[in-house]
């Protein structure tokens, strides 16, 4: 499974990410509703948004990991619902909690992880260890990941979530609580992988990190009520930085509860 | 694609892979499946033992004839009763029961010898201390039968007649009435039902806890694969568990196999099934893996009092037996006596083995329905 071919069915052309009307209800809750979004292949793409907004619930439908009460999401060109096995081998999530085996090493974690995508033998040893290098894993191979440090183990979670060359690659708050050093180490290896053309749909607190998309959705009680470049954005909200968009939309959110 | 090749390309493999690696190096885990074959072992084969012998008993001989000793050695010779000493007042008798320095007391009156010789019942008292009915129930009876037992011989001797009945008990498939023969055996059960139920409930909220089941849905892996690559190993652990005890049962306690090891292996296959399915179900309900341990601990206890693995059912008030009926274990060990002690084959065990098979299928459809649900 190295480069993926191009397929004679709906996969690989057309935009990374499509979603109509996509609707998620938790009970009482409507956590996404009717829900329209388009990701062109090959962007960095932000979802921001208060807590509660319904980021997170939208990434998990992406992923296949809940499924939606009703409306349509296609990834990399196929139906999350109906070709969900295709899906899923075409891309690479990353959680907040990592998802990391503590007892296991680095290296033990990035071959099981990368033995589930498929990958064998000589192919498998050469990736990982190209990865390992680009991600400065190298060294620590042996190492237990329970031992590691916050932002060695957001690297390494990242290199089990891509070993496989993910089309598309979905961040789920990926740099919570790590230091700076390595939230900008994380964004150059970011913008390496976007750069080979993997559509990245990160979501995030961090405003600097914001504005490094390309561009950006606002989430708000489940509504999109903001897309577009960070330019967009500002002259939209009428704002002068990020910051101040997402606190006036803070403020809105929670005058509609009062 | 062939089907060697599809299997070989199963990610059911990396899955096994990672979870023998996590086996070896979680260490309370490791101990729990070597150390409690072992310490089970000692502790049901050696320590609990249900026939009482020995007790030690003092003698209040009052009658002091050839009469009355014959007795004491009759009694004496059940080896129920170790004879520790003579007393001379039923003060002492009183006291050293209570006390707990001796179990019983063999009380024979002055005109013990006399009411014999005369013709009549002469009487004698064995006092036990039965505050453990369990310890003193069988001695009573012993003394009773050794008592009766030479009643008839005086008798025989006075009137030149034979006893009427002689009726000769015999006690098959543990003759000697050792109680390791009859536990040891239900060791199996009990700990595969720990490494089922216990540590595969654990194993599989710990990766729920930990992120890794959600990481893992979104890879390619499939439920199945999953599932199996989780379960598999235990599967493995459990029959090397029981191979481990039926090596050390016949080393140290002499277990007999009286029937056949290939039948066992075979049956044992529903049990692990339906423990499998409740530890899943467990690892469905439990939020941490605190709670999941606790929940198979609750589980546990059932299973140790009301599956017959030591405590006979046939004891039991009707809603105890009830629930046992509901155990897996209390058809496996039901297999498990009948093939190694009794030698019994699949014609004799059909009825606990469709028993068994039914609440694997129960058992498993319910949890991984559950589980999968959990997963989605």
């Amino acid at each position: 499974m190295t480069s993926p071919e191009p397929s004679p069915r709906t996969g690989t052309l057309g935009p990374a990410v499509q979603t109509s009307a996509l609707r998620k209800v938790f009970g009482d809750l409507v956590a996404v509703d009717r829900l329209d979004l388009t990701i062109e292949r090959g962007e960095v793409f932000g979802l921001l948004g208060p807590n509660g907004s319904g980021k997170t619930t939208t990434i998990r439908m992406l992923c296949g990991l809940i499924v939606p009460t009703s409306g349509r999401a296609s990834v990399v060109g196929f139906d999350v619902a109906e070709d969900s096995e295709e899906v899923r081998t075409r891309i690479g999530y990353m959680s907040q909690r990592y998802g990391l085996y503590d007892d296991l090493t680095v290296w033990e974690n990035l071959r099981f992880y990368a033995t589930v995508y498929g990958l064998r033998g000589q192919a498998r040893t050469e990736r990982l260890e190209s990865h390992m290098q680009t991600l400065g894993l190298t060294e620590r191979r042996g190492q237990l990941a329970g031992t590691l440090s916050g932002g060695w183990k957001q690297r390494l979670a990242l290199a089990c979530a891509t070993s496989h060359e993910p089309e598309m690659l979905f961040l789920d708050e990926p740099t919570a609580g790590v230091d700076p050093a390595a939230r900008r180490a994380f964004w150059q290896s970011i913008y390496v992988m976007a750069g080979r053309g993997t559509t990245v749909l990160v979501t995030t607190h961090y405003m600097d990190e914001a504005e490094r998309c390309q561009r950006l959705g606002f989430l708000s009680r489940g509504h999109l009520i903001g897309l577009g470049t960070v330019k967009e954005i500002l002259t939209q909200f009428g704002q002068p930085t990020i910051e101040d968009v997402f606190i006036e939309l803070q403020r809105r959110d929670e005058g509609v509860v009062a | 694609m062939t089907l060697l090749q599809r299997l070989r390309e199963s990610r059911f493999w990396p899955m096994l892979w990672k979870e023998f690696i996590q086996m070896r190096r979680d260490r309370i885990t490791f101990v729990m499946m070597t150390g409690l074959p072992a310490v089970q072992l000692v502790l049901f084969g050696y320590a609990i033992q249900t026939d009482v012998r020995h007790l030690k008993t003092v003698v209040l001989d009052e009658s002091r004839t050839a009469e009355s000793r014959a007795l004491v050695t009759v009694i004496a010779n059940t080896g129920n009763f170790d004879i520790v000493g003579n007393v001379s007042s039923r003060g002492a008798i009183e006291e050293g029961i209570t006390s707990g320095d001796i179990n019983a007391a063999l009380v024979i009156p002055p005109d013990y010898a006399r009411d014999i010789l005369r013709g009549r019942t002469a009487t004698a008292q064995m006092i036990v201390d039965a505050a453990d009915p369990q310890s003193s129930s069988a001695a009573m009876s012993v003394a009773q039968l050794a008592a009766q037992a030479r009643a008839t011989q005086i008798l025989a001797d006075r009137t030149a007649l034979v006893p009427p009945i002689d009726m000769r008990v015999r006690p098959w498939y543990n003759p000697a009435q050792r109680s390791a023969v009859f536990i040891v055996p239900g060791v199996i059960g009990i700990l595969l039902t720990i490494t089922m139920i216990l540590i595969t409930g654990v194993a599989v909220v710990r990766e729920r806890e930990r992120g890794t089941l959600e990481q893992l849905v979104v890879t390619p892996i499939g439920k199945t694969s999953l599932m199996l690559g989780k379960l598999v190993p235990f599967v493995v652990v459990g029959y090397v568990q029981m191979t481990v005890v039926m090596a050390l049962g016949r080393l140290f306690f002499d277990i007999p196999f009286r029937g056949s090891l290939p039948l066992l292996y075979l049956l044992t296959i529903p049990f692990i099934v339906a423990s499998l399915g409740i530890g899943l179900l467990i690892s469905t309900v439990a939020r941490s893996q605190v709670q999941a341990m606790q929940l198979a601990f609750f589980f546990m206890l059932p299973n140790i009092l009301l599956s017959g693995y030591l405590f006979p059912r046939i004891a039991m008030p009707a809603p105890a037996q009830w629930i046992g009926l509901a155990l897996p274990l209390t058809y496996y060990l039901t297999v498990l006596r009948g093939i190694l002690l009794k030698g019994a084959g699949l014609p004799q065990l059909w009825r606990p083995t469709a028993s068994l098979t039914l609440l694997a299928v129960a058992l498993i459809a319910i949890s991984v329905r559950r589980f999968t649900k959990t997963i989605e």
